[in-house]
């Protein structure tokens, strides 16, 4: 009922009461606010409130982020690392987006626990409770598409699995997929229809079931909780004062995620790098690298477990964990009006819901105990089973010789390999995590460099780094031969005997150079020892004529190791300029190193030993990875090694030459 | 000015004035006279229950039970606790709000405190490639661009006219951007510079040609000349549409 507009009182109030005779504002306003509830305001209905809140929010934080973000696969996590590091306020407002959208999952699971177990859903609201799991779909689909937009390592391949996971349902399966990812393979329009599902179609149905399910909601009333005991309140203001202080209480915690990490590090006189603040960014997606820390948000991780279920089954399996029994489920829920009906329908209803909510629970744990089992697992205890199984490989004929034929021990341990097994894959898991968090990182400093991202995108800036690449380079092609330790690391004996080539751990430097002219080092583990030089002229060298105290001083020795180093550019500014002259004198002379060496213009000639001009130089290690064979490396006493470089007429080498690069740059310690 | 039921229902019991809830009909909904007064033997009362909802109506002598039980239904709320309870919603839903918001437009502001590439002196060309005729010729600048997240090495980021008299070193740099808009301004021939957008027309030296859109002759530009020929000129942006040529920020 609207005040009449007298043309009384100050130029709001007659604005108010023109736009009201107008529009009739007030009469909205009254119908928004002024809604019976049965039995008084109380906590239990704020759910569906905080879930309005949590979506606007989404819908600001959104917007303004679309405001920044780019979507296509050269840009689009290079504009969210844009939007994350350099500009102010952004690892806010990605952080609010980020974790708000994880927060809307558990709003959903309380809402739908409140609207069953309270029994809301039964006649006549049987609508709006479809109208709200359709509402809930469409939240865990702007949860999925949400997840790849910054199209990271963690991002590209969780979506790899979920549209993988479309492509396995009968009959139209691999044409949905296709559609989804935009073609045949992931890319700029995988990113452009995840970004239009995400941020236009999703978001616009949601609106549209939002209005009909609100519009029911008022048109039915509040269901209240009964028996009704006490009386009614009014929405305005006392229920709306408990859905706001609800609201305000999500927004703390959202923000308690964001900020408490970096309140704790201020407290403890750290400084804070905000840009790692609040959402993480993974590295840049890339195909071509396995990312074994792939897992989906923790809101799937249930279905993630559940898909283990099935493990062994192939496709059937995978149909029956993403596919059937999910559809079951969801299918139970739609009927779940009708079934409330029946005499004991509602008590089904709720022991369901409880059910899925517990194996979900059950499910999320298990997924996480996998994961994260080492940090909890008591190691002691599987000690001896962990040494056995790392001896046997798990084989059940050498574990039985392993423990002197102990038929009871052997079943014993044997029994406790199951648990090593899992606390190696947990190992295995948390090492990818790790790997990932330092790939992320340092894609992120990469990318913070002033010369800034090239226009290829940041993989390329990713590709070309020596300190990502340089290791993964080398375990997959040098380090079947080569370690690649610190002597002085505890793990450094074991590693070392494993080895069937030279350690190039601080190769070119001085400590290295010195190690190679120890007699007792020369023909070991991390030298010449497992190689076919091992009884070669080099370590007869080492072991007899540099021990000749008379020709070879230990002041000569040490002119050579700075000389060497300094040809590597590992040299040591300090050392005395004569020092390292008088080595490279002693290098170059035939009648020490020279006599086989060639070193510069010492005419010496190749082909009985390595050339040592530029010895641990750029060059020098590009050439002998590329092709050890050449008369300037070891000609034809090269051992084992493969010439990298090199490739039959009409073949591929095994490694370009930038990536020989890549690892002569980070055997270096360039980047 | 909005009023609530409950209030209302409670001034009810009152029973004394008429209370602005309800109006006393002379058994139907239609006012017999326009004076306001009421003439008919069997009274009925209307009751808006909620404000602008749909009015239900009763025989007077029922409408002590109702009333009361109204107001047994709905919680009797102290006006001051409903005060307080309104003020704290409203603070509560605009803190909550305002978070998101806030953090918005702060990221949203972000290019305000970005500035544009200092003048610098960049390698355009060398004095060879400038014909003494005084006709001006078009040259690229090349330099190092930063797009937010993009780095573009050595890439064409804007042009300018060279021209050089006869027998000069002396180089005059004049910018394609046009003083009016910015659009690009085109050579017409070897007789004069025009812009495409608007006809500003300017002589070869950059100076303009009345009447025109444009406010200023063609914004010129730094130029040196090294020792071995090597022109560089200092590339700068200027404020458009004012007489003044500004640096723009």
């Amino acid at each position: 009922m609207s005040q009449p507009s007298d043309g009384r009182g100050g130029p709001l109030r007659r604005l108010a009461d023109f736009l009201d005779d107008r529009t009739g504002w007030r009469g909205l306003v009254h119908e928004a606010l002024y809604e019976r509830v049965p039995g008084g305001a109380r906590w239990r209905y704020v759910w569906g409130s905080t879930l309005v809140f949590a979506f606007m929010t989404q819908v600001i934080t959104g917007l303004f982020l679309w405001a920044s973000y780019s979507a296509s696969a050269q840009t689009a996590w290079e504009s969210v690392w844009y939007i994350q590091h350099e500009m102010s306020g952004g690892w806010l407002l990605r952080g609010i987006h980020h974790f708000m959208a994880q927060a809307m999952v558990v709003l959903l699971a309380l809402h739908l626990l409140q609207v069953v177990i309270d029994g809301a859903y039964k006649a006549p609201r049987e609508v709006n409770f479809w109208l709200g799991l359709v509402l809930m779909m469409l939240v865990l689909g702007m949860a999925l598409t949400g997840y790849l937009l910054p199209w990271d390592q963690k991002g590209y391949w969780a979506t790899r699995v979920a549209t993988n996971l479309a492509g396995i349902v009968p009959v139209i399966g691999p044409s949905l997929q296709k559609l989804v990812v935009g073609g045949p393979d992931y890319g700029h329009q995988t990113l452009t229809r995840f970004f239009a599902l995400h941020a236009g179609f999703l978001p616009a149905t949601l609106v549209l079931f939002l209005v009909v399910h609100l519009a029911l909601f008022r048109k039915h009333g509040l269901h209240a909780r009964q028996p009704i005991t006490r009386p009614d309140g009014m929405f305005w203001p006392d229920q709306l004062l408990k859905d706001v202080v609800a609201m305000l209480a999500v927004m703390a915690v959202v923000l308690g995620v964001i900020l408490v990490p970096a309140a704790r590090t201020m407290l403890a006189g750290g400084e804070v790098d905000w840009g790692h603040a609040g959402a993480e960014l993974g590295a840049p997606a890339d195909p071509s690298q396995p990312y074994a820390a792939a897992r989906p948000e923790w809101y799937f991780l249930f279905l993630f477990q559940f898909l283990k279920v099935f493990e062994g089954w192939g496709a059937t399996g995978e149909f029956l964990g993403a596919i059937l029994v999910p559809g079951l489920i969801m299918g139970v829920m739609f009927l779940m009006p009708i079934l409330g009906n029946w005499k004991l329908g509602h008590r089904f209803n709720v022991a369901f819901t409880l059910g899925i909510m517990a194996g979900v629970a059950v499910l999320t744990g298990l997924a996480l105990d996998e994961d994260y089992y080492s940090l909890w697992a008591d190691k002691a205890k599987v000690a001896e089973a962990a040494k056995l199984f790392d001896e046997t490989g798990g084989d059940e004929a050498k574990l039985l010789a392993a423990v002197g034929g102990d038929q009871a021990k052997a079943a014993a341990i044997a029994g406790q390999f199951h648990t090593v097994e899992k606390i190696r894959r947990s190992e295995a898991f948390l090492a990818a995590v790790k790997t990932a968090r330092a790939d992320a990182a340092r894609a992120a400093e990469l990318a913070g460099r002033p010369e800034r991202i090239p226009p290829g995108g940041a993989l390329e800036l990713v590709r070309r780094d020596p300190l990502s690449q340089g290791p993964r380079l080398f375990a997959q092609h040098c380090a079947s031969c080569h370690a690649h330790v610190d002597p002085a690391a505890p793990e450094a004996a074991t590693i070392l005997a494993k080895s069937s080539a030279a350690n190039l751990h601080a190769f070119g430097t001085a400590a290295w150079m010195k190690g190679l002219l120890d007699p007792d080092q020369v023909a070991g583990p991390a030298y010449f020892g497992n190689t076919a030089h091992k009884d070669g002229d080099m370590v007869s060298f080492v072991q007899n004529d540099l021990q000749d105290a008379d020709s070879w001083k230990p002041a000569d020795i040490e002119a050579v190791i700075a000389a060497m180093a300094a040809e590597a550019g590992h040299g040591d500014p300090q050392a005395p300029a004569a020092t390292v002259a008088r080595g490279r004198e002693l290098v170059a002379s035939d009648e020490r190193c020279g006599s086989c060496h060639r070193f510069r213009d010492n005419g010496t000639d190749l082909g009985t030993a390595c050339d040592l001009t530029g010895w641990g130089g750029r060059e020098w290690l590009v050439g002998i990875i590329a092709d050890p064979t050449h008369e300037r490396f070891y000609g034809d006493t090269n051992d084992r090694m493969p010439s990298f470089g090199k490739a039959a007429e009409g073949s591929v080498p095994r490694l370009t030459n930038e990536q020989i690069g890549l690892i002569a740059d980070w055997l270096r310690g360039e980047w | 000015m909005l009023r609530e039921p409950a209030l209302l229902a409670s001034e009810a019991r009152d029973g004394e004035a008429q209370p602005a809830w309800s109006e006393r009909r002379p058994g139907g909904p239609k006012r017999t006279s326009g004076d306001g007064a009421w003439a008919a033997p069997s009274p009925q009362l209307t009751f808006y229950f909620l404000p602008n909802s749909r009015p239900v109506t009763i025989p007077e002598s029922a409408a002590s039970s109702v009333t009361e039980s109204i107001a047994m239904r709905i919680e009797p709320s102290d006006s001051r606790r409903g005060f307080l309870a309104k003020v704290a919603a409203v603070a509560c839903g605009g803190i909550a709000t305002l978070a998101p918001v806030a953090a918005g437009v702060w990221a949203f502001l972000d290019p305000l405190r970005r500035k544009g590439a200092a003048a610098a002196f960049l390698p355009v060309t060398d004095l060879a490639a400038i014909p003494d005729d005084g006709v001006p010729r078009q040259f690229a600048v090349i330099a190092d661009r930063v797009d937010a997240w993009t780095g573009f090495p050595r890439e064409p980021i804007g042009a300018v006219y060279l021209r050089r008299d006869k027998g000069s070193r002396e180089v005059e740099a004049l910018t394609a951007t046009c003083p009016h808009a910015g659009c690009f301004i085109e050579l017409e021939g070897t007789r004069c510079f025009r812009c495409p957008c608007h006809n500003s027309t300017f002589t070869l030296d950059g100076g303009i040609v009345q009447p025109s859109p444009s406010p200023r002759p063609m914004d010129a530009l730094e130029c040196r000349v090294g020792e071995n020929g090597e022109v560089a000129v200092k590339w700068e942006n200027f404020r458009t549409g004012i007489a003044a040529k500004e640096a723009s920020i």
